[in-house]
Parts: structure tokens; sequence; C-alpha cells
């Protein structure tokens, strides 16, 4: 076997392992989204989604659990989103050689990848005890906002990375200053890539369970929250509040809920995926 | 057309004999023992010279002989570079243009500049000539509009894009691009203009173009233009200036440079005998 055949069997053997692994992954994630439709699609209806948690499984909905989610993501984005993007571009165009932005640097890309039940206890004591928020849905978005910032401060700097340094030495030579030129050219031209960083951060974040129990977030709320500072519960929580309890119905609720959480995941995707394609055919 | 344009945000001292008119026909350039280095590397070793308003200079040499760091002193440029640093003086107008306290967003408006490659904005043809008086702060929206047109048609380009003005200058072709390039450089009226390598991402046709330009913009501006085709400097430049290992070997008329040249390795480059 020559060179040239060796390659070629080479690429065959890699292409058929790429396509195994691929086929893998979807099968698994279609049993598993089968195995929940077919559990829980029967019980979604309005009252499921606009009805309180209730001791009886038919009578339970989980509109507190969702008015909490949306409440954690609203304040999350509002948290999250001008600090992120700020630290991003802060690092990228203005401390870019500084000793203290390379450490920084080294700890952000850390933080990324500590567990979230660290920022779940750093949120209960930071938050919660020390600024005494209490187990509040404002001690939750911050902890969040903890727990995504890397996530956002490195699809930042990602994005503005990619605009080519021809288009900011144009804007330079015409008299722009650094920041009309971060303004009006660095920003769109990457706020597709940045956004798109955001919202798969918060998808992220909406998942997220364990800093949330450890926060305090309640696993049976009868209320939803009128302000920042009054407790909460979110979707994640009450699924593995029901899927704990013996009776079949719960069972059927949690799947169903699961359901809907992870519809609103596709959705926030497909939004990120929507910017990025859009941003993509502008810029090109 | 004369228009005033006083930026009401500008800040710092401003070079006053580049805003002041009576000296804006009359800018021209001078340096005085420039040394640069790149860290420890020492690309420019010291070089004098003086540059008259209303004429093109053509700077040459072989690749790497230091012609882009030269010329990019002029609009501080450079100075983002890491490692960059300067000794001796350069005056616009008679001013030091790295003296603490000079406004270096002014000095650009006044020291244009023109890329190698054509490097258009991503927006629209219309947005990318009227990009540098937006950050000027400007808001007639009239005399944008004025200044957009006279500058393309300046550059020739009003006839060919006048009906698509909203089409992205990313969607005109390389050597529309450039002339882009030198119209959205026009439209801040600046009195110098540097141009390095302008035409050597073109065809043939679009370089055409570009000379013929060059050598009516010479009415008005003062331009320094880097370029390794020695069938162009002889053609559209006063001046010429070769460089050699960071040092100007000989700087005289142009049409001395080539049919009579003072040093033998200036001899020898411009006859592509090496380089
Ligand atoms: N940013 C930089 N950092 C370090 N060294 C640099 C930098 N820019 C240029 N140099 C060095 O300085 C010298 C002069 O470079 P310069 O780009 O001015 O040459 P040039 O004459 O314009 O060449 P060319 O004709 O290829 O464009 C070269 O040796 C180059 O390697
Ligand atoms: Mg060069």
């Amino acid at each position: 076997m020559n060179n040239i055949q060796k390659n070629r069997w080479k690429d065959q053997v890699f292409k058929f392992w790429g396509i195994f692994c691929t086929v893998i992954g979807l099968v698994l994630l279609t049993i598993f989204i089968g195995d929940i439709l077919i559990d829980g699609i029967r019980r979604i209806d309005w009252d499921f989604i606009t009805d309180l948690p209730s001791r009886k499984a038919e009578n339970s909905g989980i509109y507190t659990a969702l008015m909490g989610s949306i409440w954690i993501l609203a304040l999350t984005t509002i948290i999250a989103f001008p600090v992120g993007v700020a630290a991003g571009i802060y690092l990228e165009e203005y401390a870019k050689n500084n000793k203290l932005a390379g450490l920084l640097e080294i700890n952000i890309s850390n933080l990324a990848g500590v567990p979230s039940i660290i920022y779940g206890l750093l949120g209960l004591e930071v938050f919660v005890r020390i600024m005494n928020l209490g187990a509040s849905v404002l001690a939750g978005s911050l902890t969040l906002s903890l727990l995504i910032l890397p996530i956002v401060i490195v699809s930042t700097r990602e994005a503005i990375k990619a605009v080519p340094q021809s288009i900011k030495d144009a804007s330079f030579a015409l008299g722009a200053s650094k920041w009309q030129t971060i303004w009006h050219q660095i920003l769109p031209a990457s706020g597709g890539g940045i956004l798109t960083g955001v919202i798969l951060a918060l998808s992220r974040a909406v998942g997220e369970t364990a800093p949330l129990i450890v926060v305090g977030a309640l696993a049976y709320v009868p209320f939803v929250p009128q302000s920042p500072m009054d407790e909460f519960s979110v979707m994640p929580i009450q699924i593995f509040n029901w899927i704990s309890r013996p009776q079949a119905g719960f069972i059927e609720n949690a799947a169903a809920a699961i359901i809907i959480l992870l519809g609103i995941t596709f959705i926030m995707n497909g939004i990120a995926v929507y910017f990025r394609n859009k941003w993509q055919k502008k810029w090109k | 057309m004369e228009i005033t344009m006083e930026n009401p945000k500008k800040k710092g001292v401003v070079l006053d004999s580049i805003v002041d008119t009576s000296l804006k026909k009359t800018p021209k350039i001078e340096t005085k023992n420039i040394k640069v280095w790149y860290e420890e590397f020492n690309a420019i070793k010291g070089i004098s010279m003086s540059i008259k308003p209303n004429t093109v200079t053509a700077f040459i040499g072989p690749s790497g002989c230091g012609k882009s760091t030269f010329l990019r002193l002029f609009n501080r440029m450079n100075d983002y570079v890491d490692g960059f640093s300067l000794e001796g003086k350069i005056k616009i107008n008679g001013q030091n243009i790295y003296k603490k306290n000079v406004n270096v967003e002014e000095l650009r408006k006044e020291v244009g500049m023109v890329f190698q490659k054509p490097n258009p904005f991503p927006k629209s043809i219309f947005d990318n000539v009227a990009y540098g008086l937006k950050i000027q702060g400007i808001k007639d929206k009239q005399l944008i509009n004025d200044r957009v047109i006279s500058s393309l048609k300046q550059v020739g380009l009003w006839e060919e894009v006048k009906d698509d003005l909203k089409k992205s200058g990313l969607a005109l072709s390389g050597g529309q691009q450039q002339r882009l390039c030198i119209a959205r450089t026009l439209a801040v009226e600046p009195s110098i203009i540097l141009m390095d390598e302008p035409t050597s991402a073109l065809d043939p046709i679009s370089t055409a173009k570009i000379e013929e330009l060059i050598f009516q913009l010479k009415q008005k501006y003062t331009i320094v233009i880097v370029t390794h085709n020695m069938q162009q400097a002889s053609r559209i430049s006063d001046y010429t200036a070769f460089f050699y290992l960071g040092e100007l070997i000989e700087f005289n008329k142009t049409k001395n440079i080539f049919t009579n040249p003072e040093k033998k390795q200036t001899e020898n480059y411009i006859t592509g005998r090496f380089g």
C-alpha cells in the first residue's frame, strides 16, 4: 500500500468513526426525547401551565416555577449581559498586553470550568448571608450571573477578535477614537457573535439546579414572585421535586415539565442560531 | 466649496497651524534624524527628509527596508504596535506631531491614509464615505450629502454607484473598493494622503485609474506613496526616495533618480539587479 492509499484508507476510517459517533448521539437523544414525550405530552394543557403546585398530582401546575424561571432569566440577563460584554471589550481592546489582563484571562478560563455547585456556595455566603439578600430571586440571579459571566466574557472576546484589523486601522486612520471605533465598527461587526454567546449562556442558566438549591430556592412555592426580593422556585427544581415523589401522577407531571423546559432551551438556541445567521449574511 | 470643519467635541491641544486654513495650503513633512525600534530591532536608522507641498513622493526599496514603518509615522499609526519606540522629530506644518499634547485624532483628519488591501467598512457605500464626518459629530445632512457626492465624484466612482449608494461597499469590485477607500479619505478633507502600495492588489485597468486619480489629487493634496512598481513610481511621482535596510540611500527628483542616480545601490535596485 503506498502513502496515498494509506491516507485515503485513514480518511475512510475516520469518516465512518465520525458518522458512527454522530448516529449514537442522535439515537440516544431521540430515545430520550421520545420517552419523555410519551410520558408527558398528554399532561400538557393550558391548566398545567397556569395552575399552582398542589398536593394532588392532577391539580398541580408549573405556573410558579415557570414564572420563577422567567424572573431569574430576566434578572440574570440584566446583570450578566452588560457586565460580561463590558469586561470582554475591556480585556480584548484595552488591556490586551498588560500582566493583569494575562492573569485575569487564565482565571476566567478556569472559572468557566468550576462546578456550578461551588458558585452556589459562593452565592449563599456572599449574596444570601453577607449582603443579606435572603433566598431571593435577586440572590439567585446574581449567583447565576457569576456562573455564566465567564462564558459571556469569553464569547464576547472571540466575537471581537474575529473583526479584521484592517477595519480598525481604517477607522483610526479617519480620525476615530478608540471608543468610536469600538462603538461604530467593532460592536456592529461582532454583535451577532456576542448575542449568540449571551443567549447560549442564558440557556445554560435556565437549566441550572444545584446552585439555586444551595442558595435556597424553594421546592414548593404557592405564589409567584412579585419583586426581586421574593422567594422563588424554578423549573428544574420543580421537576426534581416531582420526580422524587412515588406517585405515578407526579412522574407524569415531571415529564411534562421537562418537555416545556426543553422547549424553552430549544427556542433560545434557535434564536441564537437565527442571530448568528442573520449577522453573518449582513457582514459578509 | 470651503467648509470649515471645527469638531465641537475635540479635546486636548490641536495642531493649530493644521486647522489654520492659510497654512493648510502649504503643508509639508519634515523629519529629523528619525530612528525607530521594534523591541530591540532597529527598523529605521536615522532618516532626515523633507517633503514639499502639492507633490507626489514615492517611497521605493526592497521588502522589509522600512518604507511602511516610515510612512506610518506621519499619521502615528505605529502607536499601537507592541514594542514600538521612536527617536527624532517629525514636523507637519512645522508642528512636532509626537509632542505630548498632540491630539492624534485631529492629526489623522489632516493626514489621511489608504491601505494596501482595499478595506471598506461592512456598511453601505454612502456610510463608508460619510463615516469620517459622522465621527466628528457633524449632523448636517446636507453637508454630509454634498461631501459624499463630491468625494465620490473626485475618485470617479459617482457615475458607477450613484444609483445604489445603499449597497454594501463590500459588493464592489476590488478596484472600485480601493477608489471608495480613497473617497472616504478625501471626505474628511485632509491635506496629506499616505498610500501604502495602494494598487498592489489591483488589476492593470484599476491601477491606471488610480494613478490618474493620484495625478489629479496632487493639485490639492500632498501625497506620499509606497510602491514596488518602478514604472508606477516614475510615472506618477515628482520625488522618489530609495530606502535600504532602514536607511534613506537617495532622495531626489524622480527624473534624476531614474535617469541619473547618484548611488550605485539605487541604480542596481531600479534596474532590477537586486531587491
Ligand atoms: N509590528 C512589527 N513588529 C516587529 N517588527 C516589525 C513590525 N513591523 C515591521 N517590522 C520589521 O521592520 C522592518 C521594516 O518593515 P516594513 O513593514 O516597514 O517594511 P517595508 O519596507 O514596508 O516592506 P514591504 O515592502 O514588504 O511592505 C522589517 O524588517 C519588519 O520585519
Ligand atoms: Mg510595506
